[in-house]
């Protein structure tokens, strides 16, 4: 049972946020694993992984960012027509609720892994693992 | 520990207090006739003479005094002694409107001290007190104000003024200073400094503070306590009266007794100027009876009050004024509705949000749209957006409740609206630029 440690940043709608965001993230020399950017009229959330988590908590709280460090999952969805639909079949049959999803940019030919944040993490872990679906770990995620 | 700063007169039985009033009044409407070209001319219109002025009973009779009245004289033209017998000015910030200059002999200097001591006193502060005063200093009236009360009560007085926040929590730790003098948003800023430099109220001496010159809502009062460990009290003034210590607040913080023996109260409606009967709400209006260089018969606060007369267990009989519940300037008409910034506070901090908040109010295809931002805290962040689109509606819903009009809530990160060293910023009027 693994679950991924994802940062969600609190960005207001302001020019140059994302960018200030980055450059802070960049300049401590952690390298941004994957991001996804949920935005409305007022402000974003920024989701990132990253592969040095502790460091980048303690920077986001140094430098006053609004965050919530919340796990997700990886999954390594087969790379093929179906892949994601067959994923999201298993969790549908237990109920699970997928709040949101986004891919990681594949490194490996044939798997498009993908972040998935469901309402209830236990039941999702064990239908995936039941159904012999891939989960990625998160050394895996963090690319140690 | 001494519980009163003039006992005699703080406790003073009413009926005694009525005739003091009477003979104060008597003589200031004299020196107001004989020495003010301007409010003797509204007496004349009014075809009352200072005669007809023989107690606090014939108050009514006399003309009110507006802010545009004070405009319209500007600089000099309420001035009622030689300008070379004033040792002092101080001014309104004028932000809404011409500024409005407020003239001192060292007699009112001396009554302005005397009144600032009174509400040190009641604030619990002896001559063992440190005193810290981060009101500006300056034209504002809150510096020296606080700073002549302190020193008169024989506190260490700590002049900081207003700023540079790390530095009033070194001094007031290096010098151990017991009571904070500020405006109540800056009190808060300094709490919230305070914690972020990762101390606590145990790692400062502070007991009271003292804090006014804006208005504020008891859930502040009750942040502000919590944040600096402190008993936290009210101070009314205006710079019109002198300044801050009109009024004061005592241990039983349930509003303000009024220097009565300085200043007569008085609540009319604002509509009529009729005068209505104690409980009532209406303006403030106050005379002033002791002055020398500036003195304002019935002059019109244009903040909305009450007074009550009960007794209080502090023991003083001076009569109390309730926290202003608001000003007629601050008031905002939005669709027809009246607004004031405080009811939206009330709201916010029973909801669990922080005081920091930005009301903009602006015009769209002719109807009034009314934005609210306010700063959550990290607990109240969410990484799911749907979480704080609920929270900006449900809070939108409680406003409304308050209000009866619909406005629309916008959560910001913490720290990121502007916070203010003196009075804060809380609303933005846009319909002003298109009038």
């Amino acid at each position: 049972m693994d679950t991924i440690k994802q940062f969600s940043v609190f960005v207001e709608n302001k020019q140059g946020r994302m960018a200030e965001l980055t450059r802070l993230i960049a300049d401590a020399g952690i390298d941004l694993r994957t991001l996804s950017l949920a935005d409305t009229r007022d402000f974003g959330i920024l989701r990132i992984i990253v592969n040095k988590p502790e460091e980048t908590e303690a920077l986001l709280k140094q430098n006053g960012w609004t965050y919530k460090a919340t796990s997700v999952i990886g999954v390594k969805v087969p790379d093929c027509p179906g892949g994601v639909a067959t994923v999201l079949e298993a969790l549908n049959e237990v109920n699970v609720n997928v709040e949101y999803m986004y891919a990681f940019v594949n490194r490996t030919p044939g798997r498009a892994d993908t972040v998935i944040c469901v309402d209830d993490e236990q039941a999702a872990l064990e239908i995936l693992q039941k159904k012999h679906i891939d989960i990625l770990t998160a050394e895996e995620a963090y690319d140690i | 520990m001494a519980k009163y700063w003039r006992e005699d007169i703080e406790t003073m039985p009413r009926e005694d207090m009525k005739k003091l009033q009477s003979e104060r009044l008597v003589k200031q409407v004299q020196h107001v006739y004989e020495h003010v070209p301007y409010y003797r001319d509204l007496m004349d219109k009014k075809g009352v003479k200072p005669d007809d002025i023989r107690s606090v009973d014939d108050l009514y009779k006399l003309p009110f005094l507006s802010k545009a009245d004070l405009r319209d004289a500007y600089p000099t033209g309420m001035l009622a002694v030689p300008m070379k017998d004033c040792v002092r000015i101080h001014s309104t910030s004028g932000t809404t409107g011409r500024r409005v200059v407020a003239f001192y002999t060292q007699h009112d200097v001396d009554l302005w001290d005397e009144c600032c001591a009174r509400a040190i006193t009641a604030a619990g502060g002896t001559a063992e007190d440190v005193c810290q005063v981060a009101y500006g200093y300056g034209l504002f009236t809150g510096g020296f104000g606080l700073n002549g009360g302190s020193q008169k009560v024989g506190c260490l007085t700590l002049p900081m003024s207003s700023g540079n926040t790390e530095r009033q929590i070194q001094f007031m730790r290096d010098l151990n200073a017991t009571i904070l003098c500020c405006t109540p948003s800056y009190a808060a800023y300094i709490g919230e400094t305070l914690h972020d430099m990762g101390l606590t109220p145990d790692d400062i001496k502070l007991k009271a503070g003292i804090f006014g010159a804006e208005p504020w809502t008891e859930e502040m009062r009750r942040t502000i306590e919590a944040s600096l460990g402190i008993k936290a009290y009210d101070i009314y003034g205006l710079t019109e009266s002198s300044g801050p210590g009109v009024a004061f607040e005592c241990e039983e913080q349930t509003g303000m007794h009024i220097n009565e023996d300085h200043f007569i109260p008085e609540i009319i409606d604002p509509e009529t100027g009729e005068v209505l009967p104690e409980g009532s709400v209406g303006e403030l209006v106050f005379t002033s009876i002791t002055k020398e260089a500036f003195p304002l018969l019935r002059y019109r606060t244009r903040d909305l009050c009450q007074l009550t007369r009960g007794k209080c267990s502090c023991g003083r009989t001076l009569i109390k004024m309730c926290k202003p519940m608001g000003r007629s300037d601050d008031m905002m008409i939005i669709r027809g509705v009246n607004v004031f910034p405080s009811q939206i506070e009330t709201v916010l901090i029973e909801q669990g949000y922080s005081p920091n908040y930005l009301i903009e109010v602006d015009r769209k295809n002719n109807t009034d749209t009314l934005d609210i931002s306010v700063e959550m805290n990290t607990e109240q962040f969410s990484d799911k957006m749907k979480d704080i689109q609920e929270k900006e509606r449900s809070l939108a819903s409680a406003i409304k409740t308050m209000l009866g009009i619909n406005p629309k809530v916008h959560l910001v990160s913490p720290k990121s609206i502007t916070r203010s060293e003196g009075k804060a910023v809380r609303v933005i009027d846009k319909r002003k630029l298109h009038d």
